[in-house]
């Protein structure tokens, strides 16, 4: 499957234009809905971490859900049933890496679903789209 | 603007009370848009007539803007205060992640109102408003660890602001800043000091939220032009590629770069300092205000070996740019690239306006050349152009006042040349200290008639380069083009876009982005909005006693010749009539 990847986290300037980016894509303006996150490693002057799901093969926050509400999926990522989502905030848990992002509005997760939107709007090729193997173990 | 927009919210802290509120105020921003024109309303309404810029009646107000969150570089906040460095407005702008970080807590401004009695911090995260014990943070000699120890306890990594003061702020200098994000800054008018006067060490503020627009579709082609024009131009690339520094090459060989306190306007040593040389050499990494795919800002890295030890080495995260660049370089005729850094360094680390401390500095120079001042008042340094080592001291007593010549100092050159004496080569316009460009009269007018006295209020030097270099402008015709340029920028600086992206924010594109955030303006609707702001922050002015007839022109500026002609006192003072009349 194709996945967002992360090229060289060395060219980010933190701009923070994809996290805007991707809540453009759903029409919901801000960041509330934005499922990337770039934030400094400890203190701009360091760089920048540039946190996207990875899309693991046996991903650990579909298997916090207590309530079967996230599923992978093949071509969209992780996909989120919200009928299903109580906002128990379990995934959120379950991800080392911080890529399950939360939306206090809502109180639902926000998960990258592999769309690609933002990497139009990264300046500084940091990101881009490539066909890669599932991170993490198979079962 | 939408009403459900939370642009409309207020936030009023009052730091003596402890106590905070919000007031919705939708009028103000339908009328004035954000940024500068809201928060010349909220400080006309909340700073008393003739109050102590350092007392607990000084209000400090930070505004944002509708097209802040929606599109890119509309990346500043606004801060409005009553200046102690001037006595009068206070203005300055930041970007860093400061104006994103107010906009996604949900707000349009914030008021801060009072006097703590112990030292605090605020942590503003949403709706949630916390007054924290910063009692330990006060004192310490570097504003950089204070803001380290503010980042690992505070929340919202990567969705926050820290404002924060250094020492100098603590002491008061006229000329303190307040940083964010390390790199960035309110500069100028001293806002660190009213900081510091109210025992208020940092503001935290974070939060992640939506923002509505009024038309989904036509916004995000709006946006996507705006990208486009932002990451594919050629003003924008050399922003990014060597930034403001970029210009010292230029000005010098117009002889329009202030060199020893403008005795001259050419520095042999600019190649050295220029911003091709820190880019080769020096430059570590570039960075970038929240939603501005520019990324203008530059930091060097400066490696040190330490004295003692063998192989053991320091490596420093340095900004530069022109203006500093300017002022603790060419203007103390400081050549040596890495002598120079340590300067900028020492300046963040102690939270000084940089563009004031550099005038200041080479004022005292001259000063104790001419014997204006002795080695008794210095405390034993002999100031002298290049001497970067005692110009690192220098500063350090700034701050630290240790006797009545560097008390006077630390208020800036007015008033140190005011007891010392010097004011002919004391270089300040409007009571701030001037900006780095000796390039002829319209430099110099601009400062002078510009609101907050800045070389950005209405960019004179780049009237005398585009035309008085080659031909000739009545006084009238100049103030005339200097107070358009002024009013637009109030535009510009309500809705906190970066003066950089002035070009691409021109009338058509910031009606559409207005009209995508729910403002319906006609282009002369919005013009008219630009003058109205730019008189009701002259309504301050002469609230507070400002005149045009009580601006002191520098003689220095009138005898060091620039690059454009016809500076002289007859052609300012006309200028600066005119002005007055268009304007009051």
């Amino acid at each position: 499957m194709k996945r967002l990847s992360v090229v060289d986290a060395e060219r980010c300037v933190g701009c923070q234009c994809c996290m805007f980016a991707c809540s453009r894509r759903t029409n919901s303006h801000g960041l509330s809905e934005s499922c990337i996150g770039v934030r400094s490693s400890g203190g701009v002057e360091h760089g920048f971490t540039v946190v996207t799901c990875r899309v693991c093969e046996d991903p650990p926050c579909v298997r916090a859900c207590p309530m079967d509400a996230l599923a992978r999926t093949e071509k969209r990522g992780i996909h989120l049933t919200e009928e299903k989502c109580t906002g128990c905030g379990s995934c959120v848990d379950a991800c080392v890496v911080g890529a399950v992002f939360w939306n206090s509005e809502i109180n639902k997760p926000m998960i990258c679903i592999q769309c690609g939107f933002c990497v139009d709007f990264c300046p500084h090729g940091v990101l881009y789209m490539k066909e890669r193997k599932a991170a993490g173990h198979a079962k | 603007m939408q009403s459900s927009d939370p642009l409309c919210n207020i936030l009023y802290v009052d730091l003596t009370r402890k106590r905070f509120r919000v007031e919705q105020r939708q009028d103000l921003f339908d009328r004035y848009l954000g940024g500068a024109g809201v928060a010349a309303q909220l400080l006309l309404q909340s700073c008393p007539e003739g109050c102590d810029p350092l007392g607990p009646d000084n209000p400090i107000v930070f505004a944002v803007g509708p097209l802040t969150g929606l599109f890119p570089l509309a990346s500043k906040t606004v801060a409005m205060f009553k200046s102690p460095h001037t006595g009068n407005l206070g203005e300055s702008h930041c970007g860093g992640r400061s104006a994103i970080a107010i906009r996604m807590a949900g707000y349009g401004a914030i008021v801060i109102e009072g006097r703590s009695e112990i030292p605090v911090y605020l942590a503003i995260h949403g709706r949630e408003v916390h007054f924290r014990d910063a009692s330990t943070l006060w004192g310490m000699s570097s504003s950089l660890t204070a803001g380290h120890i503010i980042r690992e306890r505070e929340p919202g990594s990567g969705l926050r602001t820290i404002m924060r003061i250094g020492l100098a702020g603590e002491k008061m200098v006229t000329y303190s800043c307040v940083a964010a994000e390390t790199y960035r800054h309110f500069g100028r008018l001293g806002l660190g000091a009213v900081f510091g006067s109210k025992n208020l060490k940092a503001i935290v503020v974070s939060g992640k939220r939506s923002l509505p627009v009024a038309d989904n579709r036509a916004y995000r082609s709006v946006y996507k032009g705006i990208h486009q024009a932002a990451t594919s131009s050629e003003v924008m690339k050399k922003y990014h590629d060597l930034g403001t520094a970029q210009n010292v090459l230029p000005l010098n060989k117009l002889s329009g770069f202030p060199t020893r306190n403008l005795l001259e306007t050419k520095f042999e040593a600019a190649q050295e300092i220029s911003g091709e040389a820190y880019a080769e050499k020096y430059l570590g990494r570039r960075l970038a205000c929240s939603h501005c795919p520019v990324a203008c800002i530059h930091i060097a890295a400066l490696r040190e070996p330490h004295e003692a030890e063998p192989y053991f080495y320091k490596t420093s995260m340095i900004s530069y740019d022109y203006e500093p660049i300017y002022a603790m370089g060419s203007m103390l005729g400081v050549g040596d690239p890495e002598g120079l850094l340590r300067l900028l360094d020492r300046a963040e680390v102690l939270g000084l306006d940089l563009m004031t401390t550099g005038p200041v500095l080479s004022w005292a120079t001259e000063a104790q050349e001419k014997g204006l001042i002795s080695k008794k008042d210095t405390g034993g340094l002999s100031l002298s152009w290049g001497d970067w080592k005692t110009y690192l001291e220098a500063t350090q007593r700034i701050v630290e006042q240790p006797n009545d010549f560097f008390a006077a100092l630390a208020r800036g050159v007015d008033h140190a040349s005011s007891i010392y004496g010097g004011e002919e080569f004391a270089l300040a316009l409007g009571g701030n200290e001037m900006p780095g460009y000796h390039t002829g009269p319209a430099a110099h007018v601009g400062c002078l008639m510009g609101a907050r006295h800045s070389h950005l209020d209405n960019a004179g030097y780049s009237v005398d380069q585009k035309v008085l270099i080659k031909g000739e402008l009545s006084p009238e015709a100049l103030g005339d083009a200097l107070l358009e340029e002024e009013s637009w920028r109030q535009i510009l600086s309500s809705i906190v876009i970066c003066f950089f992206a002035r070009e691409i924010y021109d009338v058509d594109t910031v009606l559409d982005c207005l009209k995508a955030a729910g403002f319906d303006l006609d282009a002369e609707r919005l013009l008219q909005i630009g003058r109205d702001i730019h008189r009701e922050k002259f309504r301050f002015k002469m609230r507070e006693g400002f005149t045009f007839e009580g601006l002191r022109i520098p003689e220095r500026i009138l005898k060091t010749t620039a690059p454009a002609t016809g500076l002289s006192e007859e052609y300012i003072r006309a200028a600066l009539d005119h002005v007055r009349k268009a304007l009051i």
